[in-house]
Formats: C-alpha cells, sequence, structure tokens
C-alpha cells in the first residue's frame, strides 16, 4: 500500500496546522434551496436553524427562480443530463451555440465562448492569446483565478497598485516593446466591492496601444443602467476586448463562464485554451436555465433596479447604525471589523440572531482588514434586511463597536 | 553621482510598499513578502533600463533580488 502511515502522519499535520493557525475551513449544510431565506446545519448534526442569507453571491435572487427552475427542467427533458464529450468532438448542442450569441448580445461584445466556470476562463484565456513576447499588466487586487491563468501563461506579468491610473501608465510606459500589452482587471473586486475605472483604463490602453481584460464576475447581470457590466457603468461598452464572467453569481448562479469579446481572440479560444479543449462543458439543463436568465434581465430591468435600492438601503442602515463599511456602491457591502477574531464573533453572533453572515480574515484579506463581508440580493426584501440591520445593531452593541472609527475597533480589538 | 542603494532601495519603496513599513539595504523583501516574485519583473526592467543593462533571466532569482544590497550586488557584475 502506497498510502503508508508516514505519508498519512504527514498530511494530518499539516491539516492540524491549518486549524491551530485559524485557517481551517468547514462548511455549513444548507438543506433548503439558495435564497434569501434558507435552513441551515450548523453546526454539523445540529437541528435545522430558518435564517436569512446575506452572504450569497445570488445578486439577482434568480438562483431558484420558478422560471429558470422550470427552464432548466425543459432543457433537461429536451436535451438531456450531460455530454459525455468535449465540445469538438460530439459535446456542442444548438443550446450551447444560442447561449454563446445571446451572451454576446447582452455584453455587446463580437463573440463568446463558454467555459466549464469562469475559473476555468481564466485559467485558459491568456495562454491562448498571448505568447512569450508579450505582457500582462493586473491589478494587484484581481481574483485568484485570474492570477492562476496568468501562472500558466508564458507571457512577461507585471503587477500595477490596485486602482492606481498613474502607475498603471508607467507600466505601460516600461513595457513598450513588447508584441502586445494586456491591462487585466477585475470589473468589481469581491471583497471591497469597488469598481474598476474602467473610463480611464480604457482610455490608458487607447494610447499606449494595450488590449482591456476584465473579470465581470461580480458585475453581470445588475451593474450597470440596464446590467450589462461595468463597462456599462463606465460608458465604454465595445471598449473592452476580453470579458470573463460567470453564470455561478447573479445570472442564475448554477455553474459556467464564459470568455466574451474580440472574435479573433475568442476564436483562439475555441482552438487552444485548454480547459475547453479537454473538459466537457456547461450542461443542458443549466444552460437552458442561462438562456432563460437572459430572457428575464433583457425583457426587464426591474430585477437589477431593486437590488440597487435593496444596496441603498441596507448601506444607509449600517451607516447611519455607526458601523465603519468600505464605501462603493455595489451590493458587496463589508462591515469592517480589523481584526480576525471580532469578525468570527460578530459573525457567530449574528447566526445566533437568524442572521447567516461569515466573516472574512488573512489571508484571504490583507492582515488587519478583518471584516464580515454582507451582499445583497434582489430575492431580498425590505422585510429580510430590517431583520438583518437590527440583528447587527445588536451584535454590534454587544461588541462595543456602534459610532466607533477605525482607530478605536484597533484599539479595543487589536489588528 | 547617484548612490546605486538609494536608487535601488528608493525605487523598491515607491514601487512595492503600500504603508510605512521601513526598508534598509538588508530588508529582506522577497522573503519579507514585500515584493511578490509576480512583480519582480518591473524591477529587473527598471534595472535594466536605468544601468543599460541585460540581465539574463535564470540570473534574476528570487534569491539575487531578496535584497537592495543583493539586487546592487547583481547589477555590478553586469556594468561594463
Amino acid at each position: 500500500m502506497a498510502y503508508s502511515e508516514k505519508t498519512r502522519g504527514m498530511y494530518s499535520d499539516i491539516l492540524t496546522g491549518l486549524q491551530d493557525a485559524g485557517l481551517f475551513k468547514m462548511e455549513r449544510f444548507i438543506h433548503s434551496p439558495q435564497a434569501a431565506d434558507i435552513e441551515v446545519e450548523f453546526p454539523t448534526g445540529s437541528s435545522l436553524k430558518k435564517v436569512i442569507n446575506i452572504c450569497a453571491n445570488n445578486y439577482l435572487g434568480l438562483s431558484s427562480h420558478p422560471d429558470v427552475v422550470k427552464a432548466a427542467h425543459e432543457g433537461l427533458d429536451s436535451h438531456g443530463y450531460g455530454m459525455s464529450s468535449v465540445r469538438f468532438i460530439c459535446g456542442t448542442q444548438d443550446i450551447h451555440r444560442h447561449l454563446e450569441k445571446m451572451v454576446s448580445e447582452f455584453l455587446g461584445t463580437e463573440d463568446t465562448i463558454l467555459f466549464p466556470s469562469c475559473m476555468d476562463a481564466n485559467a485558459g484565456v491568456f495562454e491562448a492569446v498571448l505568447t512569450k513576447d508579450d505582457v500582462m499588466i493586473s491589478d494587484r487586487l484581481v481574483h485568484a483565478s485570474i492570477i492562476d491563468g496568468i501562472r500558466l501563461c508564458s507571457a512577461m506579468h507585471d503587477t500595477f497598485k490596485h486602482s492606481d491610473m498613474a502607475h498603471l501608465e508607467s507600466k505601460l510606459q516600461l513595457h513598450h516593446d513588447r508584441r502586445l500589452k494586456i491591462v487585466i482587471t477585475d470589473g468589481v473586486f469581491s471583497m471591497d466591492g469597488d469598481t474598476a475605472k474602467l473610463d480611464e483604463m480604457a482610455a490608458l490602453c487607447e494610447k499606449y496601444d494595450a488590449l482591456l481584460f476584465v473579470d465581470d464576475s461580480h458585475a453581470s447581470g445588475f451593474i450597470g443602467k440596464t446590467g450589462r457590466g461595468t463597462h456599462e457603468k463606465y460608458g465604454v461598452m465595445g471598449k473592452i476586448d476580453i470579458i470573463t464572467t460567470t453564470f455561478g453569481k447573479g445570472l442564475g448562479g448554477a455553474s459556467g463562464g464564459c470568455v466574451s469579446g474580440r472574435k479573433e481572440l475568442v476564436e483562439m479560444c475555441r482552438q487552444k485554451a485548454r480547459p475547453y479543449l479537454f473538459s466537457n462543458t456547461i450542461a443542458p439543463p443549466v444552460v437552458a436555465g442561462v438562456i432563460k436568465v437572459l430572457e428575464i434581465l433583457s425583457a426587464t430591468t426591474e430585477r437589477r433596479d431593486k437590488l440597487e435600492k435593496n444596496t441603498e438601503f441596507w448601506r444607509k442602515g449600517l451607516t447611519e447604525a455607526g458601523f465603519v463599511l468600505k464605501d462603493g456602491d455595489t451590493p458587496i457591502v463589508p462591515v469592517m471589523l480589523f481584526n480576525a477574531k471580532l469578525s468570527q464573533d460578530v459573525s457567530r453572533g449574528l447566526y445566533e440572531e437568524g442572521i447567516y453572515a461569515i466573516g472574512f480574515f488573512f489571508p484571504v484579506v490583507p492582515q488587519g482588514q478583518a471584516r464580515i463581508r454582507t451582499q445583497i440580493s434582489a430575492g431580498h426584501e425590505i422585510h429580510h434586511l430590517e431583520k438583518a440591520l437590527d440583528a447587527f445593531i445588536k451584535v454590534g452593541k454587544k461588541y462595543n463597536i456602534l459610532g466607533k472609527s477605525k482607530q478605536e475597533i484597533i484599539e479595543m480589538y487589536g489588528m | 553621482m547617484e548612490n546605486m542603494h538609494d536608487v535601488v532601495r528608493e525605487y523598491v519603496v515607491n514601487e512595492y510598499v503600500e504603508d510605512d513599513t521601513e526598508v534598509t539595504n538588508d530588508t529582506p523583501l522577497i522573503s519579507g513578502g514585500i515584493v511578490d516574485s509576480f512583480s519582480m519583473v518591473s524591477l529587473k526592467r527598471f534595472l535594466e533600463n536605468k544601468y543599460n543593462i541585460s540581465i539574463p533571466d535564470d540570473k534574476a532569482t528570487p534569491e539575487a533580488f531578496d535584497s537592495v544590497n543583493k539586487i546592487c550586488t547583481l547589477v555590478k557584475e553586469y556594468i561594463g
């Protein structure tokens, strides 16, 4: 037997080390569909507790929407469960290409290619379109999946300080001699909820003849007046060369992602991107569900409008209660607690009050920037948010952090 | 004449330090988490442009870039 006691012991020690360092991740079992109201088994083995979920990426409340569920059922009946093949052998159905065309229309791009996830899209896209003669210049806070994609690519890589346009410009000047330059950013940054300055970035890319890449996973469907994404918010639709996004958040929340943009770049992915070439694409029922999601969002802005109102209500309520928030206007509203243990204690306190929200701390966020990341949904009604606000205030009072500044909280609890 | 150690240290601070961390000529840059290995490329290109040299990729290792002193030692090897 190759898996010796010595090997087992080695892994046990590593896992114990993670537990000792407070970095061991635990899953909480949800027994209901994803929604504003969920039933949770936590700790494992305990009886189910009904709680309000304010930490899902279910921004548009479509994860369990009856029309989407019905469409997925119909897709299952009409197109089957799985494809048992990668796309280019016998794994492409009419609905896959239909969804690609719908996504292109929705995002205002030339073409789109589906991937099993946006993680896969980000892992595959750079190696497919760049060579060692090129340079990738990325914001220092881009998502982990982009960093993995960059690692897999032979092109040179450099970074610029988060949202610092002067620093980006200096990097574009420094790398002027590369065959291609590509600037890489998230549209909405998932931990802070701020948005990339895409208008300024597009102008710089034009000035220095660079491509512009945006991962809009935390934006597609609801950022911008008609929910097309961060490029709509900043008035640069048609000026982004590559957009990657996910169907696992606002756009139904199931799974799958895509690369959307210039048709030649999309075709390069179809020819060369390894997660596309060597993995099945999105399963038929999920494709049918996403098609329905895009139909709903193309017909009306009702859901993103409601999300915007809910976000305003939530941000105003927390601010008036005296919490320290990260500035922004997206549905990601981080409540800053700075101290890791405090973030865990507040999360536990909220759960006792029937509110499900998770504390994030180092290494997920920088040292000393622990927080509760709240995420608002169009699936929330005002009564959900009022109850969540009451719980936050109750727990905030318990830990004496209401009306306290960052400095005061750090003085009380440490970094 | 510019002191190379001052030039390199100033570049490192401006480029990589976003808080009040003090950087001396011996401060571990990469092993100390100030410069991530991803961002080393701009430091390498800065040195090449500034001193009109070419540092082979296999010499631009995290170890060779781990302090201002080590960087200056490396650069001096390639200055004619």
